[in-house]
Formats: structure tokens, C-alpha cells, sequence
């Protein structure tokens, strides 16, 4: 297992969660602070998995927190666009949208899954039908429904709204250290792909979260499309770095672009293709964040917390 | 109330397999879908329930208090409603 | 006891049989609410008599049943202002989550002030039902015509003061929040239930990171005793004004809003926290603090009431920064709310 490999994964968690915690107490609305906790919530519960298990792979003894906080910017390997700046909330569900439709079909492959299995059991992506329930108020029929769509917990059936994260515990694959979950031949294959089926699921939320968001927006105001558009256009570059591994571009158009269509928003161009980050040459802005995260453990060297 | 405000809903959470739904709160959202997100945010952060109904406040009908006594008191002297008014005898098992 | 305080917490040793007490007073205030419930109420005739009744046999005022009016402002201001407290509160700890020493840290920060924004929802939500929107109360919140806990006007300096808030402001919270589970007020004291259930693990990671602190480096420790020693005053403060200067007492407490004086649950905390400090290793910034045999309770200093009254109107350390937070974000995300309500529109429209 390649242990840079393996950072990336971590590092993009692990930044993002950082970028998204920044919005505590500043969120729209309440209950939206709520929302963007969990998911960074998420994305920092799978960055200490995989940034331990990358640590075990190099064989250097460093823990999760050496990694996180003794390395210096050179040495992360996360994409770019995680480290940029929030922006508005339009940057930043923009950010989500964008990263979550490559953390899903990312963390299904390493979890041995199939594609079609890609489209989890809430958000799903390629199919017309999902795309429109993607948006779609619930339909009547789900409140009485939810029964059923527990029963085959496991299987890719239709989305249901009204399970949305909750059916965690009866998922396919149990959490990291389930030695038996992983398809691939080796042993570290097993336990990453108990990592990512588990992260899988969280990143389905992520994306329904940050796909109704982009609708809404989209689809809102004069003000609200104008900045939704404002905000796809600018990071729609960075989106290349994501497609330039294990997921392909038309993979992840296939999730982003229906979002986009219904959001009434125009696809990009695609062009100017920024990258760097995975060998550790990344913008400005991720010295500036690791600063601030690194500055109290540095500090103290050797203490305990 | 100013256009932008959004509805109060009110939220439904079954905690358990087998029990029924109960009322546990309510919140603001814009919409049914995502009323249903936040709730599930807001209302089941520690696992509370593997179910979520969200209903606008607006659209519940609720009986008044002043109405209690026509209501609910002609049930009061139903007691064969309640399993307890049978006298079971003892030793009795799994009744 | 505590050889892995980053470990595990054995609640037991440090706490005694304080924080379990607390926890078990919350369950037995639950099966209080479920036993009154079951109980006839004594037959009243009229609407207010009926009042007395309910309120006379324990049990709970429930929305839409008549209340006077005086009853009803009572309860909005103080649910409001309660909740206020938690939207506001999550800044002062807030400030520590991008610099958590620790991803563990990071993530039960995280939790943690994500578990506040949830309890000031479920006490908007509570005050709600009195017949105010949440969106009038928090116009008034940043309009300053209501206010909040004057402890969150305090500053956050070191990574200290968020295992001091947790231990002194968490635990000053939950002392007076536990007997609010009793509030003849059905919502509130359902929210407070849920609300002192979850918040049971807030005051436990204070402590842990307190005494992983003072059982640290020179550095560590000292910033650990530097952080007691501020927020000590201002934490035996929240129990409010002293009894003799409190004007809302009185009337609180015939109508079970309130249990006990600000004084007694000042006094409470006090008792609590001395054994705690112990277990720390950490003084409590008060010399003449001892044991009174004849009271069978610690004789204390009083917090300064007229910092006290200053904070309250405005003139804390950070009033201005939290209040100016508070208005940046509810401004800036105005065209978010705008545009949500605008698609609903939209939607509805096409149905």
C-alpha cells in the first residue's frame, strides 16, 4: 500500500473537516451549524482512521496526531481544493458537492463495492430516477414506508429520505477493525475497505446534503444564483485534480452534472487544470490552516492532551 | 410573517423497531426534505431512532383544552377499554 | 485511580457521588413527571383554579391550556434567555476547535458545541410553544432587549479554559439546570431533561482535560490553574444575583418555575467543587474557602456582583464580540434563508 496514497485520502478528510468546522456559530441558520458539524464531524472521524492506518503502513511509529500536526505543508497530500478559503455558503456547498461526488465513488471502490452500489441508499447519482428524487420533496408514500426500506438495508434500493443516515448500524459493512469486510486479497486491503465502508455512507449524506443545497440555491433567488453559479465557476477547475486518480471524470460528471441541471446552473468549461496538492505543492492557504491547527501541539512538545 | 421565514415542523421519531412514533420537538426548515435532514441531524445525533415523520406545525389540528371534558371524559367510564379492569386469576401466565 | 485519564473517566472516583446524583435527580424528576401524570388532579372549577390544581399536584401546565399572563412572559424570558446562552455559548469554546491540540480533542469539541447549538433549538423550540416565534426572539437577542448567560462575555485564552468551562461552567449549569427537569412548565422540563441527559458528558471532558493538564508538563499545569482562576468568580456568578437582591424569585418558585434560591445552588456548586479540585490537584482561588462544621457546608467569598451587573449591561470583555458575531452571522446568511423559502415557494407553486 502506498502510504502518500493513503495521506491523500486522510488529507483531504482531515482539511476539509477543518474547513467545514470553521463555520461553527456562523452557519445560515441553526440548524444548518448542525448539519455542517456532523458532516465535519465525518470527515474528521475518517481522516484519524485513515491517517492511523497510513502511519501503521510507513512503520516510522507516528499516530495519527504526528501526522496531523508535525508535518509541514510540503509533506500533505491532500487536493486543493479542500484548502481553499469558505468562502460564502454557496463556496462552500459548492466545495462539498464537488468533493463528495469523488469521496463517494472513491470510498465505494476501496470499499470493494460495485458501481452500482455507488449510488448508496440515499443519494444516488447516475440514475435518471434517482437524480429526480435527489431533488424531489419526499413522496407521501415514505412516511409509512420506512419498514420496508429497513428490511433491505444492504441492497442499493431507491433512496428514502426519511432513513437518511440513520441505518448506519445495519449497513453492508461494519466499521474499521471488521477484519472480514474488505474484498481485496490482503490484509491492509481489508482494512481499508472497512475504513471506506464505512466513510461511504457518511460521504452519500454529504453529497444529498450539499446536492440539496446547490438545488435550492441554484433554484432560489436572483442573488442566491448568481453567487451558486459565482461559486461553481471558480472552484470548477480545481475539480480536475479529483479525477486524475482512482475516479474518473466521467464518473463524477455523472454525479455533479444532474445536480447542476436541475439547479439551473450552467456546467462549466472545462480548461485551466490546477494541481500539485498530491505531491505536496499546494496554494497558499494551506500553510495559513495548518498554522492555526498545528500552533498549541507544536507548543508543547512531547505533552500529552 | 415576513416571506423569508421558515415554517416550524414538527418532529416524529420511532426510537426502536416494534415501538410507535413519538413527538420529540420541533424546528424550522424550508421545506419538507429538508426538515427531514435537520431532524435527523438534530434528533437523532445519539442513535434515538431508525424513523423520522416531520409534519408542518401549521397543519396540525389540535383539540382544545376547554374541549377536554367533552372529549375525553366519556371515555373515562370505558374501563373495559383497559386490560386492567379484568380480573385475572392468579397463577395465570402470558395473558 | 486515574492512571489513563485520556482514556477513560472512572466518574465514580472523581466525582464522588456528585455527578451520578445529578444524573440520577434528572431520571428521578423523569419518573416524577410520568407519576404526576397518572395522578387525578383535584376538581377545580374555572380556568384559573384549574391553574392552581395542576400546578398544587406537581403536575405540568401543557400549551394550550390557560395560564396568566404573568406565567407565560416569565417563562419566555427565561427560556429565551436560556437559550440564547447555548447559541452564544458555543463561541467562547468554538474558539478552540481549529487549534484542539489533538484530533481526538478536535472531534469531542466539535461534538460538544454541536450538542449546544442542538439545546438552544430544543429551548426555542420549548418557548415556541408559549406563542413567540423563535425568529421575534432572536430579533430580540440581537436587538439586546434579551439577554444571555453573562459568563459567555468571558474570553477563551488558553486551551485551559475549555476543560474550566466544561468542569466550572458546564457544572454550575447542570446545578441549575437539573432542577429546571421539575419546571411546572411541560416543554421546558422536557427539554431540560434531554437537555441534562446529553450534557453529561460536557462537564466529564472539562474535567479530564483539566487533569490531564495538571498532570502534565510545568507549562500545562500552570495553564490549567491559570484558567480556574479565571473563570471561578465568574462561574459562581451564574448563579445569579443573591437571593436578597433577586427580584424574580419569589413569584418563580410558588409557580414551580424555579426549585431553589440562586443561593442554595450557588452553595451546592461550591460543595461540589472543592472535593473535585482536589482530585485535580488544583486550588480553587479563594482563601478564606473552609469547611464550616455548624453549617455542614463550605464558607466561600462571594463573587464581585457588581463585575456581575457591569457584564450583564454590557460591559464584559467580549459582550461586544459576541454580540457582533452573532449579528455578522444572522446577516450573512440572510440570502441563504431568503433563497430555501424562495425554492419552497417555487415548489409549492408547481404542485
Amino acid at each position: 500500500m502506498n502510504v502518500d496514497r493513503l495521506l491523500g485520502f486522510g488529507d483531504d478528510a482531515l482539511v476539509a473537516a477543518q474547513r467545514l468546522a470553521e463555520w461553527h456559530a456562523s452557519s445560515p441558520e441553526m440548524e444548518e451549524d448542525i448539519a455542517l458539524a456532523n458532516i465535519a464531524l465525518d470527515q474528521l472521524g475518517a481522516a484519524r482512521l485513515l491517517l492511523t492506518y497510513a502511519g501503521e503502513v510507513e512503520g516510522r511509529g507516528r499516530d495519527e496526531d504526528a501526522l496531523a500536526f508535525l508535518r509541514d505543508d510540503r509533506e500533505f497530500r491532500n487536493c486543493l481544493l479542500v484548502e481553499l478559503p469558505n468562502g460564502d455558503f454557496a463556496t462552500t456547498m459548492a466545495k462539498l458537492l464537488f468533493l463528495s461526488a469523488y469521496q463517494l465513488p472513491l470510498y465505494t471502490k476501496l470499499a470493494g463495492l460495485s458501481g452500482h452500489e455507488n449510488a448508496g441508499r440515499l443519494a444516488g447519482p447516475p440514475h435518471r430516477d434517482d437524480a429526480g428524487r435527489l431533488a424531489g420533496p419526499p413522496r407521501r408514500e415514505d412516511a409509512g414506508r420506512e419498514d420496508a426500506s429497513r428490511a433491505d438495508a444492504g441492497s442499493a434500493g431507491p433512496p428514502h429520505p426519511e432513513d437518511a443516515g440513520l441505518a448506519d448500524s445495519a449497513g453492508p459493512a461494519g466499521p474499521a477493525g471488521g477484519g472480514d469486510a474488505g474484498p481485496a486479497g490482503s490484509g491492509e486491503g481489508e482494512r481499508l475497505a472497512a475504513i471506506a465502508a464505512k466513510a461511504r455512507k457518511e460521504s452519500a449524506y454529504h453529497l444529498d446534503h450539499s446536492a440539496q443545497w446547490t438545488i435550492r440555491l441554484g433554484d432560489g433567488t436572483e442573488e442566491s444564483h448568481r453567487r451558486m453559479q459565482d461559486a461553481v465557476d471558480a472552484l470548477w477547475p480545481y475539480t480536475h485534480e479529483l479525477t486524475s486518480g482512482e475516479v474518473s471524470r466521467d464518473e463524477w460528471l455523472s454525479i455533479v452534472e444532474p445536480v447542476l441541471a436541475e439547479a439551473t446552473l450552467d456546467r462549466p468549461a472545462d480548461g485551466w487544470a490546477p494541481g500539485g496538492g498530491r505531491s505536496g505543492v499546494h496554494t497558499e492557504h494551506l500553510s495559513y490552516l495548518l498554522g492555526e491547527m498545528q500552533v498549541l501541539h507544536r507548543a508543547h512538545p512531547g505533552a500529552r492532551w | 410573517m415576513p416571506d423569508n421565514d421558515w415554517p416550524l415542523w414538527e418532529v416524529f421519531v420511532r426510537p426502536r423497531r416494534g415501538l410507535s412514533h413519538g413527538h420529540v420537538g420541533s424546528l424550522h426548515a424550508p421545506d419538507a426534505t429538508m426538515a427531514l435532514r435537520n431532524a435527523r441531524d438534530l434528533y437523532t445525533r445519539r442513535q434515538e431512532g431508525v424513523s423520522i415523520w416531520v409534519v408542518p406545525a401549521a397543519e396540525i389540528t389540535a383539540s382544545s383544552p376547554d374541549e377536554k371534558d367533552a372529549f375525553f371524559d366519556p371515555a373515562a367510564d370505558k374501563v373495559y377499554r383497559h386490560p386492567t379492569f379484568y380480573d385475572v386469576p392468579e397463577g395465570t401466565q402470558h395473558l | 485511580m486515574l492512571a489513563k485519564p485520556s482514556e477513560s473517566c472512572n466518574t465514580v472516583e472523581v466525582y464522588g457521588n456528585d455527578i451520578p446524583g445529578l444524573l440520577g435527580e434528572v431520571e428521578a424528576a423523569e419518573t416524577a413527571l410520568r407519576e404526576a401524570a397518572a395522578r387525578d388532579t383535584e376538581a377545580a372549577h374555572g380556568e384559573a383554579a384549574y391553574f392552581d390544581a395542576v400546578i398544587k399536584a406537581d403536575q405540568k401546565i401543557e400549551p394550550r391550556d390557560w395560564m396568566p399572563d404573568s406565567y407565560r412572559k416569565t417563562l419566555i424570558r427565561q427560556i429565551a434567555q436560556h437559550a440564547h446562552s447555548e447559541i452564544i455559548g458555543m463561541q467562547p469554546e468554538g474558539n478552540w476547535i481549529s487549534r484542539a491540540p489533538t484530533l481526538k480533542r478536535k472531534a469531542i469539541l466539535l461534538a460538544k458545541v454541536q450538542d449546544e447549538a442542538g439545546h438552544g433549538l430544543y429551548l426555542y423550540a420549548a418557548a415556541e410553544t408559549l406563542g413567540v416565534s423563535r425568529d421575534e426572539l432572536v430579533e430580540l437577542l440581537l436587538a439586546g432587549r434579551q439577554k444571555y448567560s453573562s459568563i459567555f462575555n468571558y474570553p477563551t485564552l488558553t486551551w485551559a479554559d475549555v476543560g474550566a468551562i466544561g468542569w466550572l461552567v458546564d457544572g454550575a449549569a447542570i446545578v441549575n439546570q437539573v432542577p429546571l427537569c421539575r419546571c411546572s412548565y411541560g416543554p421546558y422540563a422536557r427539554a431540560m431533561i434531554r437537555i441534562c441527559k446529553e450534557e453529561s458528558f460536557h462537564q466529564r471532558q472539562g474535567f479530564e482535560i483539566l487533569h490531564t493538564l495538571s498532570h502534565g508538563t510545568e507549562a500545562q499545569r500552570a495553564m490549567a490553574q491559570g484558567a480556574v482562576d479565571r473563570w471561578w468568580y465568574p462561574s459562581l456568578a451564574m448563579f445569579g444575583p443573591p437571593d436578597a437582591d433577586s427580584t424574580h424569585s419569589a413569584q418563580s418558585m410558588a409557580w414551580k418555575i424555579k426549585r431553589f434560591s440562586n443561593d442554595e445552588l450557588r452553595q451546592r456548586f461550591v460543595d461540589m467543587c472543592v472535593q473535585q479540585a482536589g482530585v485535580l490537584g488544583l486550588t480553587l482561588p479563594d482563601p478564606d474557602l473552609r469547611w464550616n462544621e455548624e453549617r455542614q457546608a463550605y464558607d466561600y467569598t462571594q463573587p464581585d456582583y457588581d463585575e456581575l451587573m457591569r457584564v450583564i449591561k454590557g460591559d464584559g470583555p467580549c459582550n461586544r464580540q459576541r454580540m457582533a458575531h452573532r449579528r455578522r452571522s444572522h446577516d450573512e446568511g440572510a440570502w441563504v434563508r431568503e433563497a430555501a423559502a424562495a425554492y419552497a415557494k417555487k415548489r409549492a407553486a408547481d404542485a
